[in-house]
């Protein structure tokens, strides 16, 4: 078998097993879509009124359509943690230690998680998605083109944070450990265009709201689902994507090779 | 069987072939401690080596430079004719490995860890089934095979560990500590099995801390102390090496008993024990002198017992020097 087929093949047999993992355990899956679930509703049920003023739009509906978009980019974040938490579970985990004195392709194992996960990420983005939607979110306006172009940020967005998120896994030596080192990933949403925008920050604070990673994708998911104005967001939110997936994978892959203690 | 008297197979370029396992010079260190200092090793196809050695002798570390899980920092080591650190890959696609610590999914089934197996080693997927099928039945585990692995009780893991091992027929078996933990039962049926696999042609590197393990299953055993294989051979010739057969006489009455350990000499005593050891190769010429002798000085104990040295002297005076309270604890 070539290299190739071989490193195709591996990966499958791993990422089978991490859907497999998910399949026999929803709840992880579901207690981390909590958080992005239940601040689309505090934002716009509690603070709705206030939010909506800040935001510039008239009304609830016109807040909850701002919302949607970060709160989606937010699920990635937030699902990305648990792939943080079970990539550090795995490798204290004995079969870790099989994997590597087995012939099979090295990478597989992280190819496996990194998979696994963006599924997991794709899927939590359609049930929160479902969530904004019962509440009243609508892209009414969104060509097919457009949503084609949202649902492939979304998963490149995926593929970046969850190599990120791997590697702070590996680095992590325990399931709490990865739960912190990852907590900028959901961290960062909150300091992003998602709730407010960037405008209405301090002056000092701007740029680093808006250069951060997840306001440019956030505001290319608006663009492509409600119409307003892209501009050079799109390119920032490509960049920080690949820039990401480029980075997270040697970081993960440099990690994966040393010598396990 | 020694595998000394099985017959050699010869390749095609006429060459006999290399030992199963070799390795000169294996050091390795984590950070300021020197954890392996210059292993040599040569275990023939066939045959089962045992490394025994206290807690923290560099057993794992031995088994890990081996099965490529780790580099060493110098030396050279060939397993399956491949070298470790330059054909990591041929290395691994020649043997098995089973671990200290159990090397399982705890999260799914036995069945699928079984089936995770057999396509890691790219089976067809009748194949993989088959031979999933015939190793849960093998080795007791079809009636919790569509249990997840996390509620195993400690034997069935380690059954289950060594059934997902034997997926792909390794030449090559490293256990590491296979009966560590386990209860007298299950470690017998593990006994069992090793033998199993060395009729098979399998060569089995085990390690571990119990003598009668290494006595009962190994053709050569090495002792590993502070990193150095401080002993080698055959259980008999590790065991004439060691002076330790012994005479132990124990007493009730610790009048008596002190007042034997006055009269006699060339003793060890154990006044805890109430007894005392007069070394004795266990001949019958030697048993009457000692008996003629004790009867000579009016002592009479409550207790007479012949040991001949086992493997137990042969450790302790091999490694108690080094470590002696470790090695008591851990050995027993």
């Amino acid at each position: 078998m070539s290299t190739f087929a071989l490193a195709l093949r591996d990966s499958n047999t791993m990422l089978r097993r991490n859907l497999l993992h998910m399949r026999r355990y929803p709840s992880m899956t579901l207690n981390l879509l909590l958080t992005p679930v239940l601040l689309l509703l505090l934002f716009v049920y509690i603070f709705g009124d206030t939010m909506s003023a800040g935001a510039g739009g008239a009304g609830r509906s016109d807040y909850i359509a701002y919302l949607v978009p970060g709160i989606l980019l937010m699920t990635i974040g937030s699902t990305t943690i648990g792939t943080a938490v079970s990539a550090s579970m795995d490798m204290t985990e004995g079969i870790i230690a099989r994997f590597r004195t087995m012939a099979i392709h090295r990478g597989s194992v992280l190819v496996g998680h990194v998979a696994g996960s963006v599924v997991q990420c794709m899927l939590s983005v359609a049930l929160v998605g479902a969530v904004g939607v019962a509440i009243g979110f609508r892209a009414a306006d969104a060509t097919a083109l457009e949503w084609l172009a949202a649902f492939g940020l979304l998963t490149l967005f995926s593929l970046a944070l969850t190599w990120i998120a791997v590697g702070m896994g590996l680095v992590s030596p325990n399931a709490e450990a990865a739960s912190n080192n990852a907590m900028p990933l959901i961290f960062l949403p909150l300091i992003s265009s998602a709730f407010v925008q960037v405008d209405s920050m301090p002056g000092w604070f701007q740029p680093i709201a808006e250069y951060q990673p997840f306001t440019p994708a956030i505001e290319t998911l608006r663009g492509l689902l409600l119409g307003t104005e892209i501009g050079h967001n799109g390119w920032l939110a490509a960049a920080w994507a690949i820039g990401l997936t480029a980075l997270g994978y040697r970081w993960s892959k440099t990690v994966f090779a040393r010598d396990p203690a | 069987m020694p595998s000394s008297v099985m017959p050699t197979s010869v390749t095609p370029s006429g060459q006999v072939p290399s030992a199963a396992i070799s390795a000169a010079g294996l050091r390795k260190s984590y950070g300021d401690k020197l954890v392996l200092d210059g292993i040599d090793l040569h275990i023939p196809s066939g045959s089962v080596f045992a490394l025994l050695g206290p807690n923290g002798a560099g057993k794992t570390t031995v088994v890990k430079i081996l099965s490529t899980l780790i580099r060493a920092d110098d030396g050279q080591a060939r397993v399956a004719g491949h070298d470790v650190a330059t054909s990591a890959q041929a290395v691994r696609a020649a043997i098995g490995v089973t671990g200290q610590f159990s090397a399982v999914d705890g999260l799914i089934t036995g069945e699928e860890n079984m089936l995770l197996m057999t396509e890691l080693h790219h089976l067809s997927k009748r194949e993989g089934r088959q031979v999933a099928a015939e190793l849960l039945e093998r080795f007791d585990l079809r009636t919790a095979a569509k249990k997840p692995a996390a509620t195993y009780s400690g034997g069935m893991r380690r059954r289950l560990d060594i059934a997902m091992t034997l997926v792909g027929s390794p030449r090559i078996i490293f256990l590491d500590e296979p009966t560590t933990g386990l209860d007298p039962r299950s470690r017998h049926a593990m006994w069992g099995m090793i033998r199993e696999l060395v009729a098979g042609g399998a060569t089995v590197f085990l390690t571990t801390q119990y003598l009668d393990e290494a006595d009962e299953l190994a053709d050569r055993i090495a002792v590993l102390s502070n990193g150095k294989i401080v002993a080698e051979g055959t259980s008999d010739e590790l065991k004439r090496r060691i002076p330790g057969g012994h005479v132990r006489l124990r007493f009730t009455d610790p009048a008596a008993y002190r007042s034997a350990a006055a009269t006699l000499r060339d003793i060890t005593a154990d006044e805890e024990a109430l007894a005392l050891r007069i070394p004795s190769d266990g001949s019958q010429r030697e048993l009457r002198s000692i008996l003629d002798w004790l009867d000579a000085a009016d002592i009479e104990a409550d207790e007479f017992t012949v040991h001949t040295p086992d493997l137990d002297d042969v450790f302790f005076a091999l490694t108690s020097a080094n470590v002696p309270a470790q090695t008591e604890e851990t050995a027993r």
